[in-house]
């Protein structure tokens, strides 16, 4: 699949701003005043909506983006604007009485968090639910998303707020988050198309008769589904892209924060690891377009 | 609206004959002309006449090389358009309630001015039957020519789909598969029509009639290599012949 930056920006960011969300919602501790909870509460609904706008400027038609929010009953991508829109309100609703009382209402920042955990696992399904791409198909795909927003989320939460350090608990995280990407990936290596039973000759129909192989493709030049589907552009880099996925997003967050641990570092060192991880992330998306296989790649040539 | 019917009226489908098939482009040049000059925008190309030209079409011809295990290779044609999916995991995709699948005759189609062209639809369809207009910025498919079918103004030779209309080679078919004793079903049944993926579930509703069995040629001893044979030509080709070959 085409890695479009727009997207892999929209769900690295907006996973950390929900995973955010979800934290503070749930009474994420955080030190000091109004000002403070200003700053943790605008980077928190300012990621969640800068993916949602690079997403939307993604669109051929951006100005009929309201018109997604209609089919939240068969659509993933309608439920998934629904709920993002929902838990932006909630939580802004939250932030403005917390700067402004210094309360944390605890219900509506639960039905805030809640609302942050259902738009990332829409998110994810967008992906999840295509059996045209193996890679994607899987429960395990949900779960990676859901780790990535909450590990990360967790260490831009902690170096802004100032409170405690990410502690064990982050450590937890950031690991837990990495060995469901691992399990993800040694399935991925796994489910190729043709593990799903999917050939050229199921494609045509033509097993029947022998082995199939793309001999001509209907027009010389590339179209919308070589382009976006079939070209496995970025594939050639994998190994190093993984490499960088894993050390950046990662082994230098582990790394900075077991040293803030065991040596009290101030919170706001949680910065690093928090920008680290977040770099590695984008590898990590990049990836998990650029080697995704589609079915239609079968009828240009693909095995 | 983006769920599905639970059964439609009629199941408008084509069925494409593998075997008569010669490969001619002409089903999709027709489909191009037709639904750039009808339907609610332009079917439109992008650098039309540079180097780098590419457009959308709403059905492709694809050439496959079938290699059985004890047989020279044969060619096939393969022509690809919608298959107007039971299933059709492109509607339930759709936000914006745009993709939709008709209850009264079965046929996919998208409304324009409600696509938002967010692509997730054409990630869905395994066969690659939808393609992104790159001037009007929404999805394209092929309509099965609702605006041709059902217009009573065209001549009643002419309310069929322009593919099936120009086919020279008699390959392409339409009609309702929901109707056991019409025209498609008949073939279907007579000559093993083929489901397309059905690992992916999609149920489509077109079907592609197999290539019909070789003759094949006794088995023969290997061919002994022939030299190309000119007859010898004379008056004044002989002595140009003579002279050239004098040349060397
Ligand atoms: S062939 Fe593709 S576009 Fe057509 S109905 Fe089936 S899934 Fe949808
Ligand atoms: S591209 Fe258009 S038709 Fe396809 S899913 Fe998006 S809004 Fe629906
Ligand atoms: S039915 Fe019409 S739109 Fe569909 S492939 Fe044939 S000519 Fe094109």
């Amino acid at each position: 699949m085409h890695p479009a930056v727009s997207v892999i920006f929209f769900t690295v960011l907006s996973g950390a701003g929900f995973g955010m969300i979800l934290l503070l919602g749930l009474g994420f501790e955080i030190d000091g005043g109004a000002g403070r909870a200003f700053v943790v509460s605008l980077v928190a609904g300012g990621l969640a909506v800068a993916g949602l706008l690079a997403s939307v400027f993604h669109l051929g038609h951006p100005e009929r983006a309201l018109r997604a929010l209609s089919q939240w009953r068969s659509s993933w991508l309608s439920r998934e604007g629904i709920a993002a829109i929902a838990t932006l309100v909630l939580f802004g609703l939250y932030a403005l009485v917390w700067m402004t009382t210094g309360d944390r209402p605890a219900l509506l920042g639960g039905a805030a968090a809640l609302g942050a955990l259902v738009t990332v696992f829409t998110t994810s399904m967008i992906y999840a639910q295509l059996r045209t791409v193996p890679h994607w198909n899987s429960a395990l795909t949900p779960a990676v998303y859901l780790g990535f927003a909450l590990s990360s989320g967790w260490l831009v939460a902690t170096a802004l707020g100032g409170a405690a350090t990410a502690g064990l608990w982050g450590l937890a995280l950031v690991a837990l988050a990495w060995a469901l990407k691992w399990a993800w990936w040694v399935r991925a290596s796994r489910s190729r198309l043709s593990t799903a039973a999917s050939s050229p000759e199921t494609a045509t129909g033509l097993g029947f008769l022998g082995r199939v192989r793309l001999l001509e493709r209907p027009h010389t030049g590339e179209n919308y589904l070589t382009r976006e589907m079939v070209h496995v552009i970025g594939r050639k880099h994998a190994r190093r892209l993984r490499a960088l996925a894993l050390v950046l997003g990662c082994a230098v967050p582990l790394l900075c924060l077991a040293l803030i641990h065991v040596t009290g570092a101030p919170a706001v060192l949680t910065l690093l690891p928090a920008l680290s991880m977040i770099v590695g992330l984008l590898a990590e998306r990049w990836l998990f377009f650029a080697e995704a296989e589609h079915a239609v790649s079968l009828y240009y040539g693909n095995r | 609206m983006t769920s599905l019917p639970a059964s439609t009226d009629k199941r408008l489908g084509l069925v494409i004959d593998l075997d008569t098939c010669v490969g001619c482009h002409a089903c999709a040049v027709n489909c191009k002309e037709w639904n750039t000059g009808a339907g609610a925008s332009p079917l439109s190309d992008a650098d039309a006449y540079g180097a780098d030209v590419s457009g959308a079409w709403l059905n492709r011809i694809h050439t496959f090389e079938v290699t059985p295990a004890d047989a020279p290779a044969q060619i096939v044609h393969f022509p690809k358009s919608c298959l107007h999916c039971d299933d059709a995991p492109c509607v339930t995709v759709c936000p914006t309630g745009a993709s939709h699948k008709r209850s009264e005759d079965g046929i996919v189609l998208v409304t324009e001015d409600m696509c938002i062209g967010c692509g997730l639809c054409a990630w869905a369809c395994p066969y690659g039957a939808r393609e992104m207009d790159p001037v009007e910025n929404v999805m394209k498919k092929c309509t099965l020519c609702v605006d041709r079918i059902y217009d009573e103004v065209l001549p009643e030779e002419d309310r069929i789909p322009a593919c099936v209309r120009t086919c020279p080679s008699n390959a392409r078919h339409f009609g309702d598969f929901n109707d056991p004793g019409s025209h498609v079903s008949r073939l279907v049944a007579d000559r093993g029509g083929i489901e397309l993926m059905p690992e992916m579930g999609t149920k489509p509703v077109n079907r592609y009639l197999p290539p019909r069995p070789k003759a094949r040629a006794p088995a023969a001893g290997p061919v002994a290599a022939t030299r190309p044979q000119t007859a010898k030509a004379d008056g004044f080709l002989g002595w140009l012949d003579a002279a050239l070959d004098k040349l060397g």
